[in-house]
């Protein structure tokens, strides 16, 4: 009775953790280059509806798994080429792209509302490890996308400290003019982490319908999108501490459930946006210290200039 | 070969071009999904702009709409002006009707309209202040990114808001539907003529924005407000204390969207509802209302004119021509996409490449305020 209810509460947790996990993964790339980018609500929901129609009509999950991916790369594309080329208000551009982004989810997605998933990921079941009591059932015997997300962050934050790209990323987010006169191209390594960002937050997205509900509703990204922006401020646009704040809130999304005959359902939904707003109170606390923005975080790069 | 410069400071009348242009982008683009979603894009601009500007009934819906969108969006141009990106209209126009509802179930018919009506919008307008400045506090005591902080508020309020509606507020005279019990009739506010203008707030609306207008171009506090988002570093080296100017901007902002909260609870549905209904998006839209007016509180007055039309001519396309309802929100994001683009036009102007490319920067930069967030 117990152990079902941890391995519930458990699955449930990294079931709702892994959306958040992949599209902060990509959010610290997009800012770790120096762009903001506050369209990953919107691309989350192009990605999701992109999904879940793909899915539906190649009977691949995997398939609707890449157009998510690619719904969202579309959308942050747009983001580069006003942020970076046209050195737009990076903040201003987001919002309308979270605009976009829902609106167009919204027409796309009026055939699917309602309608059942029929094709899903089955569970890969880790040998050995999924028999294990308790927690096998939750930690190793789930949607490969889980795993997926779980290399995508060992990946990224290996990527994004050990190798030369990753260093020339984060030059280019502290100090574009240095990178410039190394002969690094500002523009090209900008566009390439905002479109990064955006496929990974379109992923976000396809794992909502593809895999967490599963189907297609209106709205269901229910500004997840905005918590993972306060998660990234979190994380210290660190990959690992990602994982971290990604479990953090996966685990106060399922407090919904275990308390949902107790409290009114809408003090627990207003659960993850309280404890964005405290989570982010206490960052402030440390990003003194090194956890600190990327010196040239939402400043378009204009040669020449300071 | 073309390429682009810098330019100083775009006149005026170079700014209503690239204004215009950007808009009819932005109506281009529009028409173009509109023809991707199957429909007739001419057909459905004219039922959009037929339903909203051509008839005495739409022209009313519109300037109706247009209330909660200039009080907002006058109030965002504020806070924009200073680099405060408060993007938490939608939950501060949420705050503000909350308040007033709160003081309206309090006042019943106990005191005569010319007296109730002030204490209504004083409430709402305390309501929608606090919240932003809950904002700026978090800004200026923790650090907390105001795009987020408004952000989540939004979505504590509409939380909030349902609560009320559906537990301790919920009407007993409402037959079990999610609202308040109606207002007091002193309390509701009169509108002109046959229309649903209630012309108590567009008075508001229009003080408002002459009172900002003042404010920021003969005040000191103007003054502050367009140092801080011209060059906050200077403004801080000028002595000017940009806590102090945070709060109040941020209050200021809020407490305007606070009053259009109340024009939609004590003018339009008489009681507290579910927030989508109290305000359908007028909070994100106001976004697009300050971008339109160039940030300039008198022109906040057309702007919010144009997006309350093509809220109306969306509800219309919904209806005649069975499009969703996020066909209006595709509409809005593409209208902002182009106005950011239309942006560089302003910045930079084209010209016959030189045989040596300098991009220089300009002394005076960017007429708007830009970049750092943090």
């Amino acid at each position: 009775m117990i152990s079902g209810l941890i391995t519930d509460t458990l699955s449930r947790t990294l079931g709702a953790a892994t959306p958040l996990l992949l599209g902060t993964l990509g959010e610290i790339y997009a800012e770790r280059s120096g762009v903001l980018n506050l369209g990953v609500e919107g691309m989350m929901a192009a990605g999701a509806v992109a999904g879940f129609g793909t899915a539906m009509s190649t009977g691949s999950p995997w398939a609707g798994l890449a157009a998510a991916a690619a719904a969202g790369a579309a959308l942050a594309l747009i983001h580069a080429f006003l942020s970076v080329t046209l050195k737009a208000n990076q903040i201003v551009s987001g919002i309308a792209l979270t605009m976009l982004g829902l609106g167009l989810s919204g027409v796309w997605g009026k055939p699917f509302v309602g309608a059942p998933l029929s094709a899903r990921f089955s569970p890969v079941a880790v040998p050995l490890l999924s028999d294990l009591p308790v927690l096998g059932e939750a930690l190793f015997r789930r949607d490969p996308v889980f795993y997926l997300a779980l290399a995508l962050a060992g990946g990224l934050a290996f990527v994004l400290h050990r190798t030369r790209w990753g260093m020339v990323l984060r030059t280019v987010g502290e100090n574009p003019q240095a990178a410039d006169s190394a002969g690094i191209s500002v523009s090209g390594t900008r566009y390439a982490c905002v479109t990064l960002g955006g496929a990974l937050a379109g992923l976000a997205g396809g794992y909502l319908s593809l895999v967490y509900v599963p189907s297609w509703i209106e709205g269901m990204t229910a500004g997840r999108g905005w918590i993972i922006i306060g998660l990234t401020i979190f994380a210290g646009w660190e990959p690992w501490k990602a994982v971290l704040g990604a479990l953090l809130f996966g685990g106060i999304d399922v407090t919904q459930y275990l308390f949902q005959d107790a409290v009114s359902p809408n003090f627990l939904k207003a659960l993850p946006y309280a404890a964005t707003l405290l989570v982010l109170m206490a960052s402030a606390r440390r990003s003194a210290g090194s956890a600190a923005a990327p010196a040239a975080l939402a400043a378009p790069y204009r040669p020449g200039e300071r | 070969m073309i390429e682009f410069a810098p330019r100083p400071e775009p006149s005026a009348a170079d700014r209503a071009l690239v204004t215009l242009g950007a808009l009819c982008s932005g109506l281009a683009l529009a028409a173009l999904a509109f023809l991707l979603m199957g429909a007739h894009p001419g057909r459905a601009m004219a039922a959009v702009f037929s339903g909203s500007f051509m008839s005495a009934y739409g022209l009313g819906e519109t300037a109706t709409k247009a209330i909660p969108l200039i009080l907002s969006g006058i109030g965002l141009s504020l806070a924009f002006r200073g680099r405060l990106w408060n993007i938490g209209a939608e939950g501060q126009l949420l705050a503000g009707a909350t308040a007033a509802t709160g003081l309206a179930l309090a006042l019943q018919d106990s005191l005569p309209a010319p007296l109730a009506v002030p204490l209504l919008f004083a409430a709402g307008a305390a309501g929608g202040a606090a919240l932003a400045a809950l904002a700026g506090w978090l800004k200026t005591r923790f650090r907390v990114n105001e795009v987020v902080s408004t952000l989540m508020l939004n979505y504590i309020c509409a939380e909030l808001v349902q609560h009320l509606v559906y537990g301790p507020w919920k009407g007993p005279s409402q037959s079990g539907f999610p609202y308040t019990d109606n207002f007091a009739a002193p309390l509701v506010l009169p509108v002109l003529g046959a229309t649903r203008i209630h012309w108590p707030t567009l008075v508001l609306a229009l003080a408002s924005a002459a009172a900002a207008w003042v404010l920021v171009h003969r005040t000191r506090f103007g003054f502050e407000l367009r140092a801080m988002g011209g060059n906050p570093d200077a403004a801080a080296c000028a002595g000017m204390n940009a806590s102090r100017t945070t709060l109040l901007v941020m209050a200021a902002s809020g407490g305007l969207a606070g009053l259009a909260g109340v024009g939609e609870v004590a003018g339009i549905h008489r009681h507290l509802t579910y927030p989508w209904a109290v305000s359908s998006g007028y909070g994100y839209a106001a976004i697009i209302v300050a971008w339109v007016a160039g940030l300039d509180p008198l022109l906040a007055v057309p702007a919010g004119l144009f997006l309350g039309g093509i809220m109306v001519g969306g509800d219309a396309i919904q209806i005649s021509m069975g499009l969703p309802a996020a066909a209006i929100s595709l509409f809005n994001g593409l209208l902002l996409l182009c106005l950011m683009a239309g942006e560089f036009f302003l910045r930079y102007r084209p010209r016959r490449r030189a045989r040596t490319s300098d991009l220089s920067p300009v002394p005076g930069g960017a007429g708007k305020p830009e970049g750092k967030t943090a």
